[in-house]
Parts: structure tokens; sequence; C-alpha cells
């Protein structure tokens, strides 16, 4: 997200300077092992990462191994690893990358969680197309399909539009911590596409995918909340943000109850922080398996989880993460803030539908020549977004109409509320 | 050794169309592509997708509005082909999953495109392409069992027989370097234009003419290769398209006096004017001194009169490059633009089946000229064509392929030929010049003399300049000795490919002494029907190109003066 969110536009009239490359070189064929490349190139600051590495192939090396086409951030096919964040090149401005660089050398690496083919070319099909190939990426239409076009809700196109904009670069892929645990993790990009068809008011097996997607011990619940593929993403497509979603339409509309606990789990960790607003570890699986009964959290499949977390809380007493008594102990707010936490939930839970965060509706409209003062306000499109959830009520007015007088900040958590 | 009824060369939109139409014909079929489908540059086009869907409109309308913008050069025909199977075609690509962004009625919605009498383009926010293209490939995942796809295949010729009937193609491995022959009954290319021949251009790095200078090369006819599409809307350092559906959506252009200049030559459509028409007027601002930014290279497109919202929630892709690639938000602020090379109306010459006068070899798309676009093509109309014709192309090829035998030929010579050819490029002595400096003279040459203003001793000294430069391709060496992912000696490859689409172009430009559509010769500024209503066909003989013509297809609309 970052590049697109850049605070001020300010245009571009620096001339070229030098920047230095040190790029991550594989030779397959050479039994050799990577090895690091550095190059001197010109160029202007504002020029792409993409721009620098074909510059140093047309002058000094054609051997450098780089897949690229568009050089627009469209066809998705240079997403590497700029100074050990995942980054579209072509997409990625020098003087950006200058800034990021440890050492003043802008450092290029092929992209993480991927097998390495050459230089900077991973091989894409054996994760990340093989994951797309999980969620079944296409359209099962409802039937019978209409002589013209379905109609559907005008808000419903533009929601799907956000995961419809995935260029399959793989940047999400190259840096999901939870795939680097779990390899089998169906992951950002395949989720985000998932829900391009559980958002589609035309597919007619949206309970099943949802269903196939909270029963795989592998799927939806599997994301631990990094934020990394958002912060990956150029195109803002916000993977997390659409695997969230995908939970709350199979927990709260569908009623899916997950083999993985998931869904109450979810539940628990919301009370939890309603109740104390504190995560109190100790109580997250009892109530995850009881809710708020006494007598449930004594339910045996918690108290086998149990035994399976052991040997992790046995670590974090070691290394003084936690003390017994800490966790066993309720911690709480002082009763002021917990009531302002408290506040929160309130406001979020006495609206009549839900909002979800889409970058393509935004909340406002202005005269075309306002003043600067507002802009600041609404500059970032994303915070001043709202749509209504699809296949939820049809909002009573239009989502673009939601009042401009919500805080951004209440907006955030009301994102995190689903975890 | 692979065996296809149809196999399809290139897998954006028009492959993948024609692999889904021939499967469903029930031929066994491969598609090939250098590289992975989704990467194709269809993925690029923005604004939309002409059809004549709304209840007040009727595909003549647009069929008109085509040939008009064509300059009278299309061929009606085909024409009228497109125009009416498009509603069809739109609605058949709307129950695929195409997510068609909608009015308020839940119907698709429809924006004003330049050279258009009323709003006909359906469209995906600014990502149409994207999302055409993305909803494809899902297709092709679907059918995996009867679509073969070999992603990452660099084809590096046609195969014929003793009769020169086309009988399949040889092609690389990109991943492993393997060289291998792929017999076919019927080949169908469709692998897209030859921006890249141009510096700037809208065009990614892999549009770089190989299918067209491949048919070329085996016999077939180009035909209009003229006729060059300069886009009025490219940023100026980079050459980025900012889509025509900005201005579909109400943007106005200016010049440095704040003048919408485009009421001097389009007084009615204004700033939606066809492109050849907008990309001229600009180009005489700038080259009066009316331009703006650095150097007066540009002309301010001003998108803030849209509102905002609309903007973010239609246009959003370019408010991202505007921020990206100009340092310019364009909700609040004019963004510096200029004419850029875009697309080529010119191409293998096919009927409305896309079969060429090659047996076996048909082509779709960009890489084909059936020519619907004639002089000058309609925004929005390519995606039309890409998916008409390849599916037309795609069911032809499967029909034909039913009748008939795998053809008889010898693949090991070919094969040997081209693999042979490409190890002498690997081992080449650095005596010559590095590939990419060739390909840099090259895509400025042609956009200083064949872009929108041309004239006899332009073009001239372009023909000299491109024969200096084959020589110097044909020695031209590179830096990788490997065989996994040498892309270096591919780019040597594509380089010939260029070279050979910009000779043509040249030629065609210079041969066609008239002005119309994208061709504007200073030295013959009228349109000229009597001699020039016709189209160029090169054929590549004995001793090079030879120019020969064939009659423009008139149905029911006879030239008229054209005034937007």
């Amino acid at each position: 997200m970052a590049e697109t969110q850049a605070a001020a536009a300010a245009p571009h009239t620096a001339g070229p300077e030098q920047f230095k490359l040190r790029l991550r070189r594989y030779d397959p064929e050479s039994g050799e092992a990577p090895y690091w490349d550095e190059h001197t190139i010109e160029l202007e600051p504002h020029r792409s990462v993409l721009e620098a590495i074909l510059q140093a192939k047309d002058r000094f090396d054609g051997s450098i191994g780089v897949r690229c086409s568009c050089r627009q951030a469209i066809c998705g096919s240079c997403g590497v690893r700029v100074n050990g964040e995942p980054a579209l090149a072509c997409h990625t401005h020098l003087d950006a990358a200058l800034e990021g660089a440890r050492d003043g050398v802008i450092e290029i690496e092929p992209m993480g969680n991927m097998p390495v083919l050459k230089d900077l070319i991973v091989d894409m099909d054996a994760v990340h197309w093989k994951k797309i190939q999980r969620v079944t990426p296409w359209l099962i239409a409802k039937q019978p399909v209409p002589e013209r076009e379905y109609i559907v809700p005008r808000e419903s196109m533009i929601d799907v539009t956000q995961s419809m904009a995935c260029i399959q670069c793989g940047a999400c892929v190259s840096d999901c911590l939870a795939m680097e645990v779990d390899p089998g993790f169906i992951g950002p990009a395949a989720l985000a596409k998932a829900y391009r068809f559980v958002g589609d008011p035309r597919d007619d097996q949206q309970f099943e995918r949802l269903n196939d997607l909270a029963q795989d011990p592998q799927g939806i619940f599997d994301c631990t909340h990094c934020f990394k593929c958002v912060e990956a993403c150029p195109k803002d497509v916000n993977p997390m943000g659409q695997i969230m979603r995908l939970r709350r339409i199979a927990t709260n509309d569908q009623h899916i109850r997950d083999r993985n606990n998931g869904k109450r789990h979810e539940a628990a960790f919301t009370t939890l922080i309603k109740d104390n607003g504190l995560l109190w570890e100790a109580e997250l699986l009892p109530r995850s398996y009881g809710g708020n009964s006494w007598f449930g959290k004594f339910a045996p499949r918690a108290g086998k989880e149990l035994l399976s977390s052991l040997p992790s809380i046995v670590k974090a007493l070691l290394r003084r993460k936690v003390t017994p008594m800490g966790a066993l102990k309720p911690h709480k707010l002082p009763a002021a803030d917990l009531k302002g936490v408290q506040g929160i939930y309130d406001k979020v839970e006495s609206r009549e539908q839900r909002y979800e965060l889409n970058l393509y509706i935004t909340g406002e409209d202005e005269a075309p020549a306002e003043g600067s003062e507002s802009s600041a306000r609404v500059s970032d499109p994303v915070a001043a977004g709202v749509a209504a959830e699809p296949g939820g009520k049809e909002p009573d007015t239009v989502p673009g109409a939601e009042p401009a007088d919500t805080p951004t900040e209440l907006r955030d958590t009301e994102e995190g509320l689903g975890q | 050794m692979p065996a296809h009824d149809v196999l399809i060369i290139g897998a954006g939109l028009a492959g993948q169309r024609a692999a889904l139409a021939a499967a469903q014909s029930g031929a066994s079929v491969a598609i090939m592509s250098k590289v992975h489908p989704v990467r194709s540059h269809s993925v690029a086009a923005a604004g939309g997708i002409n059809a004549a869907i709304s209840v007040d409109d009727d595909w003549h309308s647009h069929a008109y509005d085509t040939v008009k913008g064509s300059d009278f050069l299309g061929d009606q025909d085909a024409i009228e082909v497109m125009c009416s199977e498009a509603p069809g075609e739109v609605m058949h690509l709307e129950h695929m999953g195409v997510t068609f962004h909608r009015n308020e009625k839940g119907e698709m919605d429809l924006r004003a495109f330049g050279g258009a009498s009323m709003k006909r383009t359906a469209y995906v926010a600014d990502i149409t392409g994207q999302a055409l293209l993305h909803v494809l490939y899902e297709q092709l995942m679907k059918h995996h069992e009867t679509v073969e796809r070999y992603e990452e295949w660099f084809t590096t010729s046609l195969l014929q027989d003793e009769q020169g009937r086309c009988a399949g193609v040889i092609a690389r491995d990109v991943r492993s370097g393997r060289m291998e022959a792929f017999r076919a009954k019927n080949v169908i290319l469709a692998c897209g234009g030859a921006g890249q021949a141009y510096k700037p251009t809208t065009n990614g790095l892999i549009v770089t003419g190989d299918g067209i200078a491949m048919a070329y090369r085996a016999g077939a006819p180009l035909m209009d290769m003229e006729m060059v599409q300069y886009h009025p809307t490219c940023l100026v350092e980079t050459g980025i398209l900012i889509t025509e559906g900005a201005r579909g959506e109400g943007a106005h252009l200016l010049n440095s006096e704040g003048e919408r200049f485009m009421e001097k030559s389009a007084p009615n459509k204004m700033e939606l004017a066809s492109r050849d028409v907008v990309s001229r007027a600009e180009q005489i601002e700038i080259n009066e001194g009316r331009g703006v930014g650095p150097g007066g290279r540009g002309l301010y497109l001003d998108v803030t009169v849209v509102p905002r919202k609309r903007t973010l929630e239609a246009l959003r892709e370019i408010v991202n490059l505007g921020k990206d690639f100009a340092g310019v938000d364009i909700t609040r602020e004019p963004i510096t633009i200029r004419p850029g090379q875009h697309y080529i109306m010119g191409g293998v010459k096919t009927d409305i089946d896309g079969l060429t006068p090659i047996e076996g070899l048909y082509a779709a798309g960009e890489v084909a000229c059936v020519s619907v676009h004639g002089g000058n093509r309609l925004g929005a109309n390519s995606l039309l064509d890409t998916l008409i014709f390849g599916r037309r192309a795609g069911e032809h090829a499967a029909a034909r392929a039913a009748s008939m035998a795998m053809p008889e030929v010898d693949t090991g010579v070919q094969l040997r030929r081209d693999a042979e050819h490409i190890d002498a490029i690997v081992a080449r002595e650095r005596d010559g010049r590095r590939v990419s400096e060739i390909k840099n003279e090259l895509g400025e040459l042609m956009n200083e003399y064949a872009a929108v203003f041309r004239d006899e001793q332009g073009l001239q000294t372009a023909r000299e300049t491109i024969a200096r430069l084959k020589e110097e391709a044909g020695k031209a060496w590179i830096d990788d000795r490997g065989t996994i992912f040498n892309q270096d000696v591919l780019g040597a490859i594509e380089l010939g490919y260029m070279i050979d689409c910009a000779e043509t172009t040249v030629l065609g430009a210079i041969e066609r002494k008239e002005s119309r559509g994208a061709q504007f010769r200073t030295d013959y500024p009228e349109r000229n029907d009597e001699e020039w209503l016709k189209h160029i066909d090169i054929t590549l003989g004995e001793d090079g190109p030879q120019v020969s013509y064939s009659p423009v297809t008139i149905t029911q609309w006879q030239p008229e003066e054209r005034k937007y």
C-alpha cells in the first residue's frame, strides 16, 4: 500500500543521479551457490527499480534474469524483494528504495516462499498458481443463465473489483508469515481470489466455498493477522482484509461452525477484549470451547488442545514472556479506558449493517476545486472508503453516504474486531 | 513430439478466447506463450469494450462509427461481423464471470468513448483488460483437461510443409532452453502487435512483433502496416498510458493558454473525437509552441472536472499511475500528457474467420489485420476485435481440423536450423553492437520519422537507417551463455522481429502518398480516395519486400468527409 498512498504527490523534476544496486544472482547451470553482484546505474530518483535493473542488464550484463513487461504495475511480472521487503520493481521508486537501504546500496533479491529458478526469477507455478487452483478459481454461475446480463446490485460489482484488481504478482505470497510456518496454508492471494467469487452475487456456491475454506485447517482460519500481505500488495487488494471478510461472512452470515474452532475462537477473542479491554490469554482457550459458560470450559477437546499447546506455554514462561500469576489473573484496563473500548463495541454493534473497507467505494464527493483543507482528511481513500457487505441487507442509503465524521481510527478498530 | 488439432501462439485475449472456442468445438487444443498468460499485454487495456447492448443502440450505429473512425479504410464486411456479434460476445463474457460495472438498475453500465455516437463501452473500473484476461484464464484453469498450456515457451518459427502449408511451430522452452517441434493441423497466431519497435510506447516489453514477423517470413502478406496509432494521452517521460476512459468520463485537454484546443479541430466531439484526430491536434499545439511542461512537449489532461468520487471509483488505476509515475494527484491537478505509440492497425492479412492466405495459418487480435480498424482504431474496439476474431478463428480452425489428417512434415531440418541459429547468437564475438543499443536506436528512429506527422524525406531516412540496423542486428552480441531463462538470446531474436515490423511500416508509409487515419503525410496532406482507397499489402519475396494492393470492401457506407 505504501507506494500509492504516498502522502502528497510531488511532480518529478530532479535530474539523473547515480544509484548502486546489489543484485542477488543465481545461475542454476553453474553448480555454484547464489552470490551478490553490484552495479552502478544512472537515473532520475523517481524512476523505478525495474528501470534500474534493466539499465544494468542493457549496459553491463545481459544475463541478469528478471521477468518484466508492462513497466506500469499491471502485468504483475516483476515481483522481487527490495531491501528485504516484497515489492513490484516497476512500482518502487529509486529514491524510496534508497531510503530503505541499509548501507546506501539498493538490495534486490527474488521473492520468498517460492523456489528460485534463476537470479530474480522464481517458480510461481510450484506455489502461487497451485494455491490459486485450490480455491476453484472460476465462477460457478447461478442457473438459469439469463438471456442478457445478470441483474446485480451496482455496489456488489464495484466491491469485488478490489480483489479483481489483484495482478497475481506474488508479493503477498513472498512474505506471508503463516505460509513460512505452514507451507500448506492457502495463502493471501488465493484467498483474496476466493473472495472475488464469494462476493459475486452471480456465484451459486457461496456457502460451499465458504464451508470448504472454513473447514480446511489451512484455510481462512490459518491466517495469523500479521498484515504483511497488506503492506506488500502493490495494488491495494488488501488480501488480509479479504480473508477477514470471508471469515465474517462464513461465521456471522452463514453460521458455519468449523472444525478448526475458528468461529468460537474469534468470538472468545472479541468478548474477552470487550470484557477486559485487553486480551486475557489464559481464558482464551477455555472460552473458545465453552463460551461464557463456566461448565463449558471443561470441554474434553479444550484439554486436548491445551496439552498440545503446553510446549509453547512452557517456552513463553521460560522466556519470561508471561508469569504464571500474570497469565492466570484477569488483566483489565482501568475503568475509564475500558469504557472507551466498550464504547467502540456499542457503536459498531448498534449499526444495522456491517461496513467493509473498499478502495473503489469512497465515502465522499466534493466540488472539484475544493480547497486543500479538506483534502488532507480525504486524501487517503482507504480511510474514507466504506462499503456495505454484499449479501447482507441492502443499505437504506448508498454506502457512500456514510457520514464523514466517523473517525478513521474507529474504522480501523472495527476492521480489527473480526480477530 | 506434441501434436494438436489447433495450436495457438500467444495467450492474451485473442489467444485465450480462441483456445476456449476451439476446445468447445471438440478439437485437441494447446496454447503457447512466451510469458505466463496473465502477463500478456491485453492486461493493460483499461477503458472498456464496445458493444451495442443498450436498448437505444443499434449495431449498425456502432459499425458506422467504426467505419468512420477507420477513415473508410476498414473492410465493412468484417466490421459488420464484429459489431453485430459484439452484444452476444459481451453477454457471454458476463456470464463467464467478468465483473462489469453496473448502473443503478443493476444492468451493465456504459461509458462514453472516443469516436462513438453514444455511450456503448462496457467496463470494469479502468482495469477492463485485466478483468477480461484474468476471467478467461480462470476458464483455462477450469478447462485444463481440454486445453493444454505451454507457458513460457518462445516460438522461433512456423513449421511449413513442402507446399508451404503451416504444420506447426518450432519453440524453445524458456525455462530449460530445450528446443522442440510442435506439429499442428492449424496454427493461430495471437501474439499481439509490435509496439516495442517504437520508443517510447505504451506497450509492454514483450510486445515485439513476433507473430507478424514469423508470418511475414513464412510468406504471409502484411496489410496496412503504415497505420500506427498514437494514443493522445501518454505520460511524457515514460509513455505510460492514461486511459481514454478519463476523457470518456469528461476530462478536458488544455494547452498552455488554458484553451480546450479540441474546439478547433473537433467542435462537436471535442476531446472524444477519434484518436488520430486528437493526437494530431495535440501535436500541432506542441509544434506551434502552446505545449506545457519541460520543453513544451506536453499538454494538460484535466481530470479534476470529473467528480472526485467518480474518479476514485471508475478511474482508480490512473489515479495510482499519476501518483506513482508522474507525481501528480489527478483528482487535484491536471497531468501532463502527449501522444504516444499505442497500437498498430496493420498486421497479418486475414479473412473474417482469421484465416491468412497461408493454408493452416490463422491470426487474430493485434497481430492480424482483418481489417476492422482501417486507418484508425476506435478506443474500446481492440478488446472486441480480439474476442470476436479470436473466437471465430478458434471455431473455424477446429472445424477445419475435424476434416483433415495431421500434415506430414519433416520437423528435424527446421528444428536444427533454429537451434543452430540460437547457438550462433550465443557464440557471437563481441565486435558488433549490443542488442539493447540497436533496439533503442530503432525505437527512437521510428518515433521520429514514422509518428503522427510523416514526410518522404524522413521516411527515406528511416528506411536507410533500418537497413543498417538490420545488418548490425545480424552481428549483435549478447552476454548470457546459458540455457535456463536465457532472456538475452530471446531479446536478440525479438530484435529481428521488430526490425521486420519497422521495415514494413516504413515501406507502407512511403508507399501511401496521401493522408488517411493515422497516416498523415505533410507532403500529401489530403485524403485521396481516387488513388488510395485501397489496402497496401507487403509480402516477402525472393528479393525482399514486394508491395501490392487489395480493394477495400464497402457494403453500405460510401466514403465521405470525416468530421467530429
